[in-house]
């Protein structure tokens, strides 16, 4: 059975005198334990809604959630505050974008470990101490000890990364949310970063769900990767095979974007048209219709449905790009 | 920290030294004076003349002024011609600022008791009818007159709530230690005397804190309001602790910054509020003497009163200052 099942997830915001605006439209996927999904999209794709909608962080007033999001079998949306509270930093553990800002700057490193482990794990703030600076150690923030007395400032960009990381995972969650965990970061602290995600769910067993923009990250850590465009999945594939075809002419945009080292010289890199705000709702038609250089009439007129075109694949395209061709030797 | 401490202390000196010649030139500058007030329209040539040099106010106002610095030295601030005339300066400012300390004291609780948690509530529920009767309250809470209120306070509802209405204490036998009527009452165990100086001290109190409470209350809800929208308030959440820890360790102490600011600054304006109030109550404390003082134009009084007034200002708003550092690591480190 998947650890995490998202079936028709669907966020709408409601603001009085506004259009209701649907953030989040029937996004479904699933998480095998220990397995690493990635959901990609650019700014405004409904990413980190979709992530704050699993945790339960949405605005209880003004963000209408439906659909499931089954943890186990048990639908994480028909529970209380109470008992989502309980499960928040126990069995669901979430990294947000900028370390800095995500910390609480007044209290010391140390309180922010272990007030998670006195909640969750009835730890008295001794024995949590011994624990916390155990937790540091392992997501290697060096002379953990003194690091616990010290408050967030006084920490460097990856450091406090690190320090987050240890807070998502200190009660050992089956599941991670790791909201662009890098974006805030350098280059080097990035793969860095990475490289210990990778190596904690790896070891922990926890499965993750990593929220990114970089195609980069995906291609280092995802198992699965779901694609999104404005609220939908557009596409969703296997990692090897999502790189080697992709379908959608928006994933393909975006792996194109991407400057390659073995590409040919003087090649020019080949962005996506327009802005994530060039949409036309997707009940009209297909929502990347207008920047899509395969775009057809029916585009525009007939919403594009979810087809499964076999070896796990999703899409949801009218004229999906061809997979290359694999060239046959010839006599 | 203690060379900051020093030198905002040595800053003191300048700022009192500087005040004492404004206010000697800014007090003769008013129309009237001592003697007029002593001796009234009526009064013979003959005897003016003789009181203004009994007083030394016959003498240039430079004269009078380093006289009046020299003893001043020596902690003899002169003798009052109005509030209590015979009396020193000193008795009178070390007999009435227990009484003010007390009142105001008790008024900043009240504030803080009161304006921190609504402030809270109110931006928790922003746009919601709490916090909208709540804001609306507070605006009248700021633009009521404290002399309106206070009256509306004694005589309306006094009688209702059976509390006192003149002065600190009724008539009857106390001890007297410190000069704090409520303090003294417990340490000498005289519950009795406690208790009806404490009475003496909520009516007045409550006038007088109406103002400080609307402040503190607004800059609360701001406050809060500010730090609710902070990624760390969401990491908080997202860990699962519960809503009092949020609210506590997170929240609350990221948003007390310009609350303590505001509580320093509201301190020092209570003194002006406390003229008014200790007038309508008859509370023998300082505001009391500083209007008596103004009325009968006692120069000595009305000194060295504004004088430890701007200093309690400037001490209070010291501490405030210091205690950012224990409030806010990023200014400790810096």
């Amino acid at each position: 059975m998947a650890l995490l099942e998202v079936r028709d997830l669907t966020v709408v915001f409601e603001r009085k005198g506004e259009q209701p605006f649907t953030a989040v439209d029937h996004v479904s996927f699933e998480v095998e334990p220990g397995q690493t999904v990635g959901l990609v999209g650019e700014s405004g794709c409904g990413k980190s809604v979709t992530s704050l909608a699993i945790m339960g962080l949405l605005p209880k007033r003004g963000a209408r959630v439906s659909g499931t999001v089954g943890y186990e079998g048990t639908n994480l949306l028909s529970l209380s505050d109470r008992e989502m509270r309980d499960r928040r930093g126990r069995d669901l553990g979430m990294v947000f974008q900028d370390p800095l800002s995500s910390l609480n700057p007044v209290v010391p490193i140390g309180v922010q470990v272990t007030e998670v482990l006195e909640r969750h794990r009835d730890m008295s703030r001794k024995k949590a101490m011994v624990e916390a600076a155990d937790l540091l150690d392992k997501v290697g923030i060096p002379d953990p000890t003194r690091r616990l007395s010290e408050y967030p400032h006084q920490l460097s960009g990856g450091m406090r990364q690190r320090a987050l990381i240890a807070i998502a995972l200190a009660c050992r969650p089956r599941l991670l949310i790791a909201d662009e965990p890098t974006t805030a970061l350098d280059v080097t602290i990035q793969a860095q970063i990475l490289a210990l995600l990778k190596e904690l769910v790896r070891d922990m067993g926890t499965a993750l769900v990593m929220i990114t923009h970089d195609l980069g990250v995906v291609a280092g850590l995802c198992d699965e990767v779901n694609v999104l465009y404005a609220g939908r999945v557009v596409e969703k594939a296997e990692r090897h095979e999502l790189f080697a075809a992709p379908r959608h002419p928006y994933t393909h945009g975006l792996l194109s974007s991407i400057p390659r080292l073995d590409a040919p010289r003087g090649q020019k890199l080949s962005p996506i048209k327009g802005s994530v705000a060039d949409n036309i709702p997707w009940d009209h038609g297909c929502a990347f219709a207008p920047r899509c250089p395969n775009a057809l009439d029916v585009c525009v007129q007939v919403t594009p449905a979810q087809e499964d075109i076999g070896g796990g694949r999703l899409l949801r395209c009218h004229n999906p790009v061809r997979p290359p061709v694999v060239e046959e030797v010839s006599a | 920290m203690l060379r900051y401490t020093i030198r905002r202390l040595i800053q003191l000196v300048g700022v009192v030294l500087v005040l004492s010649l404004l206010l000697f030139a800014w007090l003769r500058a008013l129309p009237g004076g001592p003697v007029s007030a002593l001796l009234g329209e009526r009064a013979t040539p003959e005897s003016r003349e003789a009181l203004t040099k009994q007083l030394g106010l016959d003498q240039p106002i430079f004269v009078q002024y380093f006289k009046f610095l020299g003893r001043a030295l020596s902690g003899d601030f002169g003798v009052s011609t109005g509030v209590q005339p015979g009396d020193s300066a000193m008795e009178i400012f070390l007999q009435r600022f227990p009484a003010t300390i007390e009142l105001s004291f008790l008024a900043i609780v009240i504030a803080i008791a009161f304006g921190i948690p609504l402030g809270y509530l109110a931006a928790k529920r922003r746009g919601g009818w709490f916090d909208n009767l709540s804001v609306g309250g507070s605006l009248i809470g700021v633009a009521v007159p404290v002399f309106f209120l206070a009256y509306v306070l004694k005589d309306v509802l006094s009688s209702a709530l059976g509390l006192p209405t003149e002065g600190r204490q009724d008539a009857i036998n106390a001890t007297r230690v410190t000069g704090f009527f409520v303090f003294d009452g417990v340490i000498t165990q005289e519950w009795d005397a406690a208790l009806n100086a404490l009475e003496h001290l909520i009516l007045p109190a409550v006038a007088l804190s109406t103002i400080p409470f609307a402040v503190v209350f607004r800059i609360t809800r701001a406050a809060v309001l500010d730090v609710l929208d902070e990624d760390f308030v969401r990491t908080a959440e997202s860990k699962g602790l519960t809503a009092p820890v949020i609210r506590r360790r997170h929240v609350l102490r990221n948003a007390m910054l310009p609350v303590v600011t505001t509580i320093g600054l509201q301190t020092g304006a209570l003194l002006a509020g406390a003229v008014l109030t200790e007038k309508v109550f008859s509370f023998a404390g300082v505001g009391q003497a500083l209007a008596i003082g103004f009325e009968r134009r006692d120069y000595p009084v009305l000194l060295l009163l504004i004088i430890m007034a701007t200093i309690v200002y400037v001490v209070v708003n010291l501490l405030v200052d210091l205690s950012y550092a224990f409030i806010d690591p990023r200014i400790r480190t810096r």
